[in-house]
This record gives C-alpha cells, sequence and structure tokens, in this order.
C-alpha cells in the first residue's frame, strides 16, 4: 500500500472515534440531558419531544446508530435557539474561522522563521539568548488577554485596526483580522520558534552543510536551499502537533475580537444552552484538525522522501 | 497523530544519555534555581495571601469603587470597591491550587497507560494509541470548553476535563521512551530474572522515564493555568465571587481606557507563573541532557 493509502486508511477508526466522542456529550450531562438544557424553559411536552428527537429512550447503540444516521445524511440537529437546522448556521460561519486560522499560521511562521534564524545562526551570542527568553514568557501569556490589550494598544489609543470584525473584502478582511491572527500567532510562535532554531542547529551541524561550505555555496543559497528547506521539516511537525492548538485558540480569539466564525457561535450558543449547536460546532472542530492533520502529514511526506519508507 | 509526528529519535538519543553519571547540582543549574525561586515566591504569596492583605477579596465596598492605586489599595480597587491587589492573591491561590491539582490525574493516569503500550505493545498498544489519536483531534480548548459545558461550570467539572483530555500527552511521552528504554541490557537483565512485568515497570522502567513526563508537566500545569483562567474569564469556570484571574481580567476590560491596572496585572500574574514553570522545566530538561539546550 502507498504512504497515502495507509494515511487515509488510518482516519477511519479516529473519524469513528470522534463521532462517538461528540455523540457521547449528551450523556454527560447531568440527570435527565433533556430538563437540565431546557432550564428554567422545561415543560413534559418540549422534554418528550427531545427525549423523541434524541432518541433518548432507546438503548445506546441503538441512539448512537440514529446520530450516525443522522450525520451521515448532513444532518447536525435542531438549533434549540434558532429553531432551524443546525448545519447552514454552523457551515455559514466557517469562513470567518478558516481565515483567521490560516492568516495566524501564515503570520506564526513569518514571526518564526527570522527570528529562530537569528537565535542558530549565532549560537549562545546575545540575541540567541534574547530569542530564547521570548517563548519563556509567550508560553504562560493568556492568549485572550494579549488580545484585550493590543486591542487597546493598537485599536483604541493607536486607531490602527478596527477593534473588532471581520471586515469586507480581501483586503478589508486583511486588515480587519491582523490583530486576531496576530494573537494567535504570538501564542503559537514560542512553539515554533523553539523547534526551528533546535532543528536549524541540527541541520547547521550537519556534514552536508560542512560539504556545501566548503564548496563555496555562496551564503544566501546556502541558507535557503540547504538550511531552511531542511529545517522547516519538524517546524511543520510542530506546527501540525500544535494545530489543534491554534485552531482552539481561535474559540477565544474570535470571542475577543466578535469575529462572526463558528468559535463565537460555540460561546454564544453555550451561553444560550443550545445544546445541538454546541455538538455540532465541537464535532466541526474535530474534522478539522483531522484534515489539517492528514495535510500535515503529507505535505511533511512531500518535502522529506524518507517519511514513506519508514514503515 | 501518527507515528511520523513524534520525534523518536531525539528519544533515543536522550535514552543513551541517560545511562551517564549527573554530577551538576540542581541549584548550579541557572534556570532551574531562578525558576524555582521563583515560583516559591509566587506560592508562598498566594499561600500567605490572608497575611499580606488586610482586606476581604470578596466583601464589596461600594464606598471605594474604581479607586486609582495608592498607599492603601496598592492596584485600586474593583467596580464593586474590591481590593485588587488582595483579588490577586487570592485569585493566584485558587488558580494555582486548581491547576497543581489538576494535573496530578492525567500524569499518574498517562503515565500508566503509555507504560502498559509501550511495554506490551501488540493490540493493547493500538488500542491505546487509537484512544490517544481520537483524543488528539479535538483542540484542546474547545473540548474542555466543551466538557466543562455539558458537565455543568465549576471547579469539579474543570478537573474532569483536564484530566479526561490531558492523560494524552502523558502517555504518548511516556510510551516513546518506554519503547526505546525496553530495548536496553538492564530490562532484559530484570526479565530474564524473571521479574514480573509490573515490578520491571515499576521498579526498573519509569525511574529511568518519568523524568520526561515531570519536564512535560511544567509546561502542562501552564497549559491548565491557560484553560482555567480562558474558562474564568467566560464565566464557565471559578463560579464568583470567588476570585479567578480570568473573571478579573473579563471585570477589568469594562473598564480599560479608565482603569487598565484591573486587567492587565491579572495576565500578567499568569505570565510570571508560566515564566517560573518554564524556567523550571527548561531547567529540568537541561539538567538530564546537558548541552542540547
Amino acid at each position: 500500500m502507498t504512504f497515502v493509502a495507509r494515511r487515509l486508511l488510518m482516519l477511519v477508526p479516529v473519524a469513528i472515534g470522534v463521532t462517538i466522542v461528540v455523540f457521547f456529550m449528551i450523556h454527560l450531562i447531568p440527570g435527565d440531558p433533556a430538563a437540565t438544557i431546557l432550564g428554567i424553559h422545561a415543560t413534559p411536552a418540549r422534554i418528550a419531544q427531545l427525549h423523541k428527537q434524541w432518541g433518548l429512550n432507546r438503548p445506546l447503540v441503538s441512539q448512537y446508530l440514529l446520530f450516525m444516521d443522522r450525520l451521515v445524511h448532513g444532518n447536525l440537529g435542531q438549533s434549540l435557539y434558532y429553531g432551524g437546522p443546525a448545519r447552514p448556521l454552523i457551515l455559514g460561519r466557517l469562513p470567518p474561522t478558516l481565515w483567521l486560522i490560516i492568516y495566524a499560521a501564515v503570520l506564526a511562521v513569518a514571526i518564526s522563521v527570522p527570528l529562530a534564524t537569528i537565535a542558530a545562526t549565532r549560537k549562545d551570542a546575545v540575541r540567541d539568548h534574547v530569542v530564547r527568553a521570548v517563548p519563556l514568557l509567550g508560553l504562560g501569556m493568556p492568549p485572550f488577554w494579549l488580545g484585550i490589550l493590543l486591542i487597546y494598544a493598537l485599536a483604541i489609543k493607536v486607531r490602527a485596526f478596527p477593534v473588532s470584525g471581520y471586515g469586507t473584502g480581501f483586503l478589508g478582511h486583511l486588515h480587519a483580522m491582523f490583530l486576531p491572527a496576530l494573537t494567535v500567532a504570538i501564542a503559537l510562535a514560542p512553539v515554533v520558534i523553539r523547534a526551528l532554531r533546535a532543528s536549524m542547529l541540527n541541520v547547521l551541524g550537519a556534514d552536508y552543510i560542512t560539504t556545501a561550505r566548503s564548496k563555496g555555496v555562496p551564503a544566501t543559497r546556502l541558507f535557503l536551499r540547504h538550511v531552511l528547506r531542511n529545517a522547516v521539516i519538524p517546524a511543520v511537525t510542530v506546527l501540525g502537533i500544535n494545530i489543534g492548538f491554534l485552531i482552539g485558540g481561535t474559540v477565544i480569539i474570535e470571542n475577543i475580537f466578535a469575529i462572526p466564525g463558528i468559535g463565537q457561535l460555540m460561546i454564544n450558543s453555550i451561553f444560550r444552552r443550545d445544546f445541538p449547536v454546541v455538538q455540532g460546532v465541537t464535532l466541526v472542530f474535530g474534522v478539522l484538525v483531522v484534515l489539517v492533520n492528514l495535510f500535515a502529514d503529507l505535505s511533511y511526506a512531500a518535502l522529506d522522501p524518507r517519511v514513506r519508507f519508514d514503515r | 497523530m501518527s507515528a511520523i509526528s513524534l520525534p523518536e529519535p531525539a528519544v533515543a538519543a536522550q535514552a543513551v544519555e541517560h545511562a551517564e553519571p549527573r554530577p551538576r547540582r540542581w541549584y548550579r543549574q541557572p534556570a532551574l534555581a531562578s525558576g524555582a525561586i521563583l515560583l516559591a515566591i509566587i506560592v508562598a504569596a498566594a499561600i500567605a495571601a490572608p497575611l499580606l492583605t488586610r482586606y476581604n477579596p470578596i466583601k464589596q465596598n461600594l464606598n471605594a469603587t474604581l479607586l486609582g492605586p495608592s498607599a492603601h489599595h496598592l492596584l485600586g480597587t474593583d467596580q464593586i470597591g474590591r481590593d485588587t491587589f488582595t483579588r490577586l492573591l487570592y485569585g493566584l491561590r485558587t488558580d494555582l491550587r486548581i491547576a497543581f491539582i489538576a494535573v496530578l490525574l492525567p500524569f499518574c493516569i498517562g503515565t500508566i497507560v503509555g507504560s502498559i503500550a509501550g511495554y506490551f505493545g501488540g493490540w493493547v498498544d493500538s488500542v491505546i494509541m487509537r484512544l490517544v489519536d481520537i483524543v488528539v483531534a479535538f483542540p484542546f480548548y474547545v473540548l474542555i470548553i466543551a466538557l466543562v459545558f455539558v458537565l455543568g461550570p465549576g471547579q469539579r467539572s474543570i478537573y474532569i476535563a483536564i484530566t479526561l483530555v490531558g492523560w494524552v500527552s502523558y502517555a504518548r511521552i511516556i510510551r516513546g521512551e518506554i519503547l526505546v528504554a525496553k530495548r536496553q541490557d538492564y530490562v532484559l537483565a530484570a526479565r530474564s530474572g524473571g521479574l514480573p512485568a509490573f515490578r520491571i515497570i515499576g521498579r526498573h522502567l519509569l525511574p529511568n522515564v518519568i523524568t520526561q513526563a515531570i519536564i512535560y508537566a511544567m509546561s502542562d500545569i501552564v497549559q491548565d493555568i491557560l484553560a482555567i483562567v480562558a474558562l474564568g474569564y467566560f464565566g464557565l469556570g471559578v463560579q464568583p465571587p470567588t476570585a479567578d484571574l480570568g473573571s478579573m481580567i473579563n471585570d477589568g476590560q469594562n473598564f480599560m481606557t479608565t482603569h487598565w491596572q484591573l486587567t492587565t496585572f491579572p495576565g500578567l500574574a499568569v505570565v510570571v507563573v508560566g515564566l517560573s514553570l518554564s524556567l523550571i522545566g527548561d531547567g529540568l530538561a537541561d539538567l538530564i541532557r546537558p548541552g542540547q539546550a
């Protein structure tokens, strides 16, 4: 079997597992899920209706099969707050979230590559120590707190960016989403800088770099063609492992910057006790991470042919 | 996700260095020593909060709302007249306590599950690793927030959510380390001596590999604190009026333009806690594999 086919096959148990976890969320709700979710709005009729809708009076396996049957037909349940189906609600909110994720990943790389280069090319110099101090401060920084400070500094004091929102048009998004993307990128940068610096140091010490140097390869070319390309692979892996963190960070950041994505929808739905929407968003987030991880693994294999022969 | 995203060669390299003698003392390791001192000061301040301040963290004083910093109120007061410095200390106390307790269960469960997977291999390993894959498929914050929502807000839910999500990282780390360590001669010797598997794991393997999990625990505590603070910010975590850094940041946000200290200092406190734990983690890592930084 080819690497791609094997990787795709590995997706099956994970995908099933993800649906089981999302399905099971309802049974973690203490007491009668329907009564708890409805809270003060609970009437015997509405409770009975939800019981029927979610199949709560059936055996567990049958409930799951009902859930899966709806899922494969694209049914994510009915929103309790809006009344309509949850799927268009969630899918309509997806573009801003995807924008934010990609924008943040690009900014994270744009921040990390120069800093890691600065550090790795002069190991143990002052600039190396300065760059290595960045992750120490960055790791413990609550992203939403950083977002609030950035809004205050760059949107309220200096009116360079809008306080909130998504903007319109490509350039509008680029402008309006800069601060939120920067916030997520700064939260992500520490891990990427660390990994990139370590792998650059590894590459710089490799024999083929010495060979290239002795052949008289110019410094820029040496760096771009020999060092960076090889050093980027572990960094892609680290980015891939932390993609869950990146995607999860958007939940919080979207709420700070009032971006109408699925993260904001999730928190709003939590306050509205709109369980089906929370469940649907959780599932979409899980699918998103699985897909991005797949993409990271495949691009990893494309960057480094050795991966394909590994196992 | 898959095996290729784990840095296996690095694990192998460390395992060899485990065998070397380590003459360096912990206090000679600057990062470790400074991190430990910093954390000790923070923890001491949080524990001694009732001695350090004469105010009550939850008692309102509507005659003294939104005061600026002064000799009486080091960081001023909030919108219902509570001393911000006092709430900061008590907030640290709450959040640190929850984070330190919350990290214990995932640490133990992950270590046990990871060593079983790594030592026995085969189908046991496959099943456990697929479970790990499933948990990892969800973004950390999304799963924590979703779990706390369904379980109902509050501390008990935080513990459950962090345990359900957190054990995977430890399981992965310990499994990877044990996969390498179990091929070493001393394990073969123990096995040929007829020792039962659980004794080999507990007495021979774990003492050699647990440090990696401890190092990871340092950054895990930071992550847990961030999650607790984020939950508090959204009103899903520690419930008011108990002081919590997250809800303090949220409360202060409305007064950002006039009273920036209300939001800034609770966040800064989290950054300093994170710094101290990161320093400890880095120092420990350096102590185990010197020169690799």
